[in-house]
């Protein structure tokens, strides 16, 4: 293989990993705080059609991704709403959430299947995009993957280097003790799941914006599912969910990548390798009990009621 | 009538402190909590001078824990007020608490495991805290070297030990500067000489001012450093005094009513033969956070009680489910009943040959929560109560109502659910369960952990007539009054190692304490390294 083809794979990695990028961060804030949230599928299809729609009807592609994350933290509120005011289980509501969030943006976006709009352009970083070979993988994209970047270097200063960090981990790992030292359990709850909802929406709306710019039915296909796994796969940390993003994005361009090259294998057998290598990576992490016990947030699916701390 | 109980409290706290006449630190008029089913407090006055040390003392559910939530802000009284140094407040939450310069250490420590000391620290501090320290971690370190805490602020608090954890909580409100220190039962996971230490910082606390309030159920640590005592019974104040002036017994005695019985001598017993044994027993543990067991030996006679006196989280835990067969990772020959290996049985199995346990966890392990009473007896019973593959339901309901009976468990009958009864009570009917099997071998570990006094006594003499019966016991506990109580030999558990096994006549609570603390580990480990060579 030239130097050129790889570094084309490489960039069409970075591409479609960020929207698994988007959904990934969401979901770890959300887990972080001690609440595992399901509905991440449901949730990226409805900022999916509801961006695709916003965009479509005004033109905008900024008012298009405002409105997919407004979407995204309103189908999580529904979520919030259920499992910490009235402690429904999480588990079943998140599972729940996929399958209403699944029907609806069909309903909802049914009339505008097919249509095109013209998505994100890419911009080219002066400068940065100059530097051989790196320039041309990380810095000719569309706005979207830089605020992607932006995103993921932020959370990681705010997880690891600030006392919001902190109470997140906290909550996480030890409500009672979260809520007898002060901190307000629910609220910060609220805040991480709402946070997970907004990204799951900027996903979607990456989905039908740029990556494909239309609207097509259940145009995820499973990527709220690989997120969860992602999360998993990077032991909760920042860093690792960006590199594992891109591995995950690399194992779903390896079929593309694989005909190009050639190779004869039937494309519906490499078109699994993203869901293979979820599983696989499941069971690799599960197998070490000890270490995922260490590294995942203490109470992560354990309700809590501030009404039976007595 | 109130004016006047203040009245007498101020004159009688004044005898002993000398406080000036200004306003009380705190002072609780007519709190009142009504539970679902239960009056938690019942106008409950209660007054503390600023350098006071006060204890709060009464049986399990005589409303000790509701009073100092309802002062930390964790529970709102239905009735009542409180005042902070004069004036009125509603302390809404445990921040107003901390705000007003509330401290609390709690029973079970509300740490995070995860992260540092001086992390731990800073998530309590509020802003305006924060803004007046520039280096937490060196402050704590100054405030450790004042204090003689000895807690370092760059470790991970899942390497601690529980002294250690406890010194973290005391450290997070010395940070905060507290006026009013809250320790709910501080010294049940500490070893005596930790207590001693711990009393020392007390000291030197309240001659700086701050209240303290103490709850305890170790009565001659209440008479060491208490100035002033409140005691609760069935939610209302019975009783106050001046513990120095009181002895133990008569302090228990207004605890309980009239039937405490504290100077309780038990004949001391030798066993026969060799029941039970751990054979050089070494096994890595299976949690993160837990202890690995070293070469673990000893032998449960026939006839006999061995305690294992040691602080929570030294390898109890592991042990015990060793020792019950949850965890039967361990070699054949690592364990015998009866001169007949049993390492690799599984726990049912082990129950079958006649060994009987009562775990620590009450809810989980020695009962299933969501189940009934007559439900739980069918989990460990020798037959199951089955006659032809069918379920006698009629004889576990009796089995059940006759240990109620027996034990006095307030419960609303046989069909109540295991997690609807108090911890003691539960305890109780657990630990009737297992000793009305006739076990050969039962393992115990806290019988009487929150039990009230009365059942404690009911407790300790089935115990006794199951090992006059020729039975062996092993008693693990943190409580090591009540071992040297009920134990014929003891022995102390640190850090996964276990001490040698003596006769309680032949040693004193300072050399178990000294054990306890890990003291014997040297010694044994010179002694295999000789006989190596």
């Amino acid at each position: 293989m030239d130097a050129d083809l790889i570094t084309q794979i490489l960039f069409a990695a970075i591409k479609t990993g960020t929207p698994l990028l988007f959904i990934a961060l969401g979901e770890v804030i959300c887990e972080k705080s001690g609440i595992l949230n399901l509905g991440q599928e449901g949730m990226m299809l409805m900022g999916a059609v509801l961006g695709f729609l916003a965009a479509y009807t005004t033109g905008s592609m900024g008012l298009g991704v405002l409105a997919a994350m407004i979407m995204g933290s309103f189908m999580s509120l529904i979520f919030a709403v259920l499992v910490l005011q009235l402690g429904a289980n999480q588990v079943a509501t998140g599972l729940a959430l996929t399958i209403f969030g699944t029907g609806l943006s069909a309903f909802v976006g049914s009339g505008v299947v097919g249509q095109t709009i013209q998505g994100f352009t890419p911009i080219a970083i002066p400068l940065l995009s100059d530097i051989p070979y790196l320039g041309e993988i990380l810095f000719k994209h569309d706005i979207l993957v830089y605020l992607s970047f932006a995103i993921t270097i932020a959370l990681y200063f705010v997880v690891n280097k600030t006392r919001v960090g902190l109470t997140l981990k906290a909550v996480g790992e030890n409500p009672n003790a979260a809520n007898a030292i002060g901190i307000k359990v629910l609220q910060v709850r609220y805040l991480a799941i709402m946070f997970g909802g907004a990204m799951a929406g900027i996903s979607g709306a990456y989905m039908s914006l740029v990556y494909t710019p239309m609207w097509v039915e259940n145009m995820t296909a499973g990527r709220g599912w690989i997120a969860l796994a992602l999360v998993v796969f990077a032991s909760w940390r920042i860093g690792r969910i960006m590199l594992g993003a891109y591995l995950f994005g690399l194992a779903s361009i390896m079929h593309l990548v694989l005909q190009g090259l050639g190779w004869s294998i039937s494309p519906n057998l490499l078109a699994m390798l993203p869901y293979m290598a979820t599983v696989i990576v499941m069971v690799i992490i599960s197998a070490d009990h000890f270490k995922e016990k260490l590294l995942a947030p203490r109470s992560l699916g354990k309700p809590f009621d501030p009404r039976n701390m007595a | 009538m109130l004016l006047q109980a203040n009245k007498w409290l101020r004159q009688n706290g004044a005898s002993t402190l000398n406080t000036q006449q200004i306003a009380s630190r705190l002072e609780l008029i007519d709190i009142t909590k009504q539970y679902p089913g239960c009056l938690a407090n019942d106008s409950i006055n209660l007054c503390l001078q600023p350098g006071e040390i006060h204890a709060l003392l009464g049986e399990n559910g005589a409303g000790k824990s509701t009073l100092v939530k309802t002062i930390y802000g964790v529970v709102a009284p239905d009735k009542g007020d409180i005042l902070w140094d004069g004036k009125e407040v509603t302390i809404k939450s445990p921040s107003t608490a901390r705000d007003l310069g509330i401290g609390m250490v709690f029973q079970h420590f509300s740490l995070f495991e995860t992260l540092t000391v001086s992390q731990n620290i800073e998530l309590c501090l509020s802003q305006k805290h924060l803004a007046n320290i520039d280096d937490l971690a060196e402050k704590i370190r100054q405030l450790s070297e004042e204090y003689g805490l000895n807690v370092d602020p760059d470790k991970y608090v899942h390497s601690l030990s529980i002294g250690e954890r406890q010194r973290v909580e005391i450290m997070r409100c010395l940070v905060q500067s507290v006026k009013l220190l809250i320790l709910d039962e501080p010294t049940s996971v500490l070893t005596p000489q930790e207590v001693s230490g711990l009393f020392d910082v007390l000291r030197t606390l309240s001659k700086e001012g701050c209240s303290i309030l103490f709850i305890s159920h170790k009565l001659h640590e209440v008479t060491e450093i208490c100035h002033q005592a409140t005691i609760l019974r069935g939610g209302k104040v019975v009783n106050t005094c001046v513990p120095s002036e009181e002895t133990p017994a008569s302090i228990a005695k207004m605890m309980v009513g009239d039937l405490a019985e504290q100077d309780t001598q038990y004949t001391k017993k030798e066993g026969t033969h060799t029941l039970f044994s751990a054979n050089n027993l070494s096994l890595p543990s299976k949690q993160p956070f837990g202890t690995s067991l070293k070469n673990i030996q000893f032998e449960l006679k026939a006839g006999e009680i061995l305690g294992i006196a040691g602080v929570a989280g030294n390898g109890q835990d592991e042990l015990m489910a060793i020792i019950s067969g949850e965890d039967n990772r361990t070699n054949k020959s690592s364990l015998s009943l009866d001169q007949m290996d049993i390492g690799h049985l599984h726990a049912g199995d082990r129950r079958k040959l006649g060994m009987a346990y009562v775990p620590e966890e009450r809810l989980g392990r020695g009962a299933v929560p969501d189940m009934s009473l007559t439900e739980n007896t069918l989990l460990t019973h020798s037959t199951g109560f089955i006659k032809n593959g069918l379920v006698q339901w009629q004889e576990a309901k009796d089995y059940a109502s006759r240990l109620i009976k027996k034990y006095k468990v307030k419960c609303h009958g046989e069909f109540s659910e295991a997690k609807s009864l108090s911890g003691g009570n539960l305890q109780k009917f657990i630990m009737g369960r297992e000793i009305g099997q006739n076990p050969k071998v039962l393992i115990c570990a806290h019988p009487t952990w929150g039990v009230d006094v009365g059942a404690a006594l009911a407790i300790h003499q089935a115990l006794l007539d199951l090992r006059d019966q020729g039975a062996a016991i092993l008693l693990i506990s943190e409580d090591i009054d009540e071992l040297f109580l009920l134990a014929d030999r003891m022995s102390a558990i640190c850090d996964g190692h276990l001490s040698p096994q003596v006769k309680t006549q032949d040693t004193n609570i300072d050399q178990i304490g000294q054990w306890m603390a890990g003291t014997f580990i040297d010694t044994q480990r010179e002694l295999t390294q000789e006989t190596q060579s």
